[in-house]
């Protein structure tokens, strides 16, 4: 009994280290297939546009009503010490280096990942995979090469955009709906967030969340089992993942970005 | 998992000790093995079959296309291949025949290297397929079309460039001679006209033609059919038939045909390997096998209920079945 | 070939979306400075104390911000506080006897370092030392002080 669960456990971990050193090789894989986004732009650019340009819409709408409850919230918060004033630092902050990367990390893993995972697992299970590998085509660099860095390049972009918008849809509460003042909005932010360290650190971690979400989506399109169950199991288990992974990367870059 | 590995290597370093052949003669001294025939690895020698040495064999080019000797292939602990002989004639049709989950597609997948054996060897065109690095087996994949199970047409690519495919990722032909060389293609399995049409609006029968005029674009030696009649109506099962034994004949091909369609599969086959649990269970030409006496395959190719293989699911008797639950 | 091209121009309209998005958060919402960064130069000062002054603190110079505060280290031989600040490259003639002060914006606000100019042709160099400092005020000392000196008077 006992030798039983102690033999289950160490076999759950022995799979999870192997899941683990598949992914990575298959990262590899990825990776070295890197010259073949070179000489087909047209495939990256396809990828780029199923991954961002599908994702733009439930971004941009995410991201304007996210910034409003920030502006909304930050308010009543604000205005109990009479420091309406700093709420355009408190919604830019609180986008720029939290929100924009993880929320729009979070969407595109439902919206974009989800459906690379899906679609790798179909072609998987109607033998495309092997069909390309029979054409003597490796159907790593030529599918998910692509959409690994159309998901890469995609990522960054949508964060910002989610930012940037949700900055806007802020001010538009503040100063549009609750009369914060319009200057003081604007400098006391301009005043407070840095471009390198706030900007910039949100866009490396945009990139990471970028690299780590596809990278999850594509493994458990390629490793799923190829039947119907099993593609829809990979599909939210790519979700999932993707979905903690984000958030535990996202403590640990904060802690070495902002932590003094 | 180190044991296994150790194990494969010292498998695959007495492998070369295995060459010797029953039936067909063909001795290994016209291929020799890349490494010295030194059976000294115990692991290796005690999973060796004592065999007779063998006799030499007629010159290379009468040799088989595949050879496979001694290939043993596990899943996990199922058992899929266990010592298995198969030789693969040049110009003619070989259907392999099995029951489902015999695993035909798995020897396809063997033969084509997109799974390695755990022991044994698998020769395609002299070339031991396992021993192949990743460039010199695009090359080898290239000399071979496969016809999937599911097709594995590119469902977001039209017919034409489907079978365009191979020609634009392999050669660097003009955009003219590249349609003129499609179109034939199309053209040979009868859906010239169906070129701009989508994966999804194809029938199967139509889906099924499309990948076999892919599986020829490269002008491969020779095509391995995965149950190339499943699923398909009587009509285009004949336009199946027709073309399998066309494309043979015509172009001077090697054919592989793997299913469990028995009547089809006997009609156009030149040599027949049926197997079962890992083992080929009979072998020869369709009327030799249409002989065989043995009970296994009279069940197999006659299609009887009931046989060596039964109808019942190996379950206790059924009153004893029925009576624990009445008591419980 | 209608679809591949939208494919590309959509893919277009996206990138050309985020530079935009990039851009206003760098200009409207970071207020970028272009020169601002690794250039300018170093100059350090000595305070006893420099109260809750951190890296990236503005230093400012009649009210305008012309540098940050790039480290804050303890000297274990002085027991004092040395504040290194980066200051931007125009501001090139900020003379020697400048005074440098700690101060807090508002009431609770956050500390930085106020340079006020003293009379001096030389001016200060990169690497230079600003020698005259005075410390943070701290809340606690100053509300002390005021009841001591209350005291003092009333007694």
């Amino acid at each position: 009994m006992l030798l039983g669960a102690v033999a289950g456990l160490g076999r759950g971990v022995l799979d999870a280290l192997t899941q683990l050193g598949r992914a990575h090789l298959l990262l590899g894989g990825i990776l070295r297939g890197s010259g073949e986004v070179l000489r087909h732009p047209r495939l990256l650019g396809e990828q780029v546009f199923n991954i961002g340009v599908l994702s733009l819409l439930i971004v941009c709408v995410s991201g304007l009503f996210v910034g409003m409850v920030l502006g909304l919230q930050g308010y009543y918060v604000l205005a109990q010490f009479g420091a309406e004033e700093s709420l355009g630092v408190m919604v830019a902050a609180s986008l720029v280096r939290e929100l924009g990367p993880v929320v729009a990390a979070l969407l595109v893993a439902g919206r974009a990942g989800s459906a690379l995972t899906a679609e790798i697992g179909l072609m998987k299970a109607t033998e495309q995979l092997s069909g390309l590998e029979m054409m003597a085509v490796d159907p790593v660099r030529r599918i998910l090469t692509p959409r690994f860095y159309g998901g890469v390049i995609a990522m960054p972009i949508l964060a910002a955009i989610f930012s940037a918008v949700g900055v806007i849809g802020g001010y538009f509460v503040a100063v549009g709906l609750l009369g914060v003042d319009e200057g003081a909005f604007w400098s006391q932010m301009q005043a407070k967030i840095d471009f390198s360290d706030d900007v910039v650190n949100g866009v490396v971690k945009s990139l990471v969340f970028g690299v780590v979400v596809t990278w999850i989506a594509l493994f458990q399109g390629y490793n799923t089992v190829p039947t119907s169950i099993g593609v829809s199991r990979s599909t939210t288990r790519s979700v999932v993942h993707s979905a903690l992974v984000v958030l535990g990367l996202d403590f640990v870059l904060t802690a070495l970005m902002f932590g003094d | 998992m180190a044991h296994q590995i150790q194990y494969q290597t010292m498998a695959r370093r007495g492998s070369g000790a295995r060459h010797s052949v029953r039936e067909q003669g063909v001795g290994s001294e016209e291929h020799p093995h890349p490494t010295p025939q030194v059976p000294t690895c115990l692991a290796a020698s005690e999973t060796d079959r004592v065999r007779e040495p063998a006799p030499s064999g007629p010159a290379p080019e009468d040799a088989p296309i595949v050879r496979i000797r001694g290939l043993s292939y596990r899943r996990g602990s199922l058992v899929i291949f266990e010592d298995l002989d198969l030789d693969i004639r040049r110009g003619a049709v070989t259907a392999v025949m099995g029951p489902s989950g015999t695993g035909k597609t798995t020897l396809l997948k063997l033969i084509t290297g997109q799974l390695q054996p755990d022991a044994g060897s698998i020769e395609v065109d002299g070339l031991e397929v396992r021993r192949l690095d990743k460039a010199e087996l695009c090359r080898l994949r290239r000399r071979m079309g496969m016809l999937f199970q599911a097709n594995a047409l590119l469902t977001d690519l039209s017919v034409f460039d489907n079978v365009a495919y191979p020609l634009r990722e392999h050669t660097r032909l003009s955009p003219t001679l590249l349609r003129k060389l499609v179109l034939m293609k199309l053209e040979a399995v009868g859906l010239r006209g169906a070129r701009d049409l989508m994966p999804s609006e194809l029938s199967g029968g139509m889906a099924r033609r499309v990948a076999l005029a892919r599986a020829i674009a490269l002008d491969p030696m020779m095509i391995l059919y995965d149950e190339p009649f499943t699923g398909q109506d009587p009509i285009s099962m004949g336009m199946l038939i027709q073309l399998i034994r066309q494309l043979n004949d015509a172009v001077g091909l090697t054919s592989i045909v793997v299913s469990h369609d028995v009547r089809e599969t006997a009609g156009i086959a030149d040599y027949l390997y049926v197997i079962a649990q890992g083992r080929i269970v009979a072998r020869g030409t369709p009327a030799e096998i249409a002989e065989d006496r043995s009970d296994w395959v009279r069940q197999f190719m006659d299609g009887l209920p009931d046989g060596p293989v039964h109808f019942h699911y190996p379950a206790p008797p059924l009153d004893q079945d029925l009576r624990l639950r009445g008591a419980a | 070939m209608a679809k591949r091209q939208n494919v590309e121009l959509m893919v277009g309209v996206f990138m050309a979306l985020g530079i935009v998005a990039l851009f206003f958060l760098a200009m409207k919402v970071s207020n970028l400075n272009l020169s601002a960064g690794g250039d300018g130069y170093q100059l350090t000062a000595r305070f006893a104390n420099v109260g809750s002054l951190k890296v990236r603190s503005p230093v400012t110079m009649a009210g305008v911000r012309i540098g940050r505060v790039e480290a804050v280290r303890f000297d274990k031989a002085t027991y004092e506080a040395v504040v290194s600040m980066r200051i931007d490259a125009e501001v090139d003639s900020i003379p020697e006897d400048t005074f440098a002060n700690i101060f807090t914006s508002g009431l609770l606000g956050e500390q930085y370092v106020g340079l006020e100019p003293g009379g001096s042709q030389d001016f200060l160099r990169d690497g230079g030392e600003i020698a005259n400092t005075q410390s943070a005020l701290v809340l606690e000392q100053m509300i002390g002080q005021f009841l001591f000196k209350k005291a003092g008077e009333s007694g």
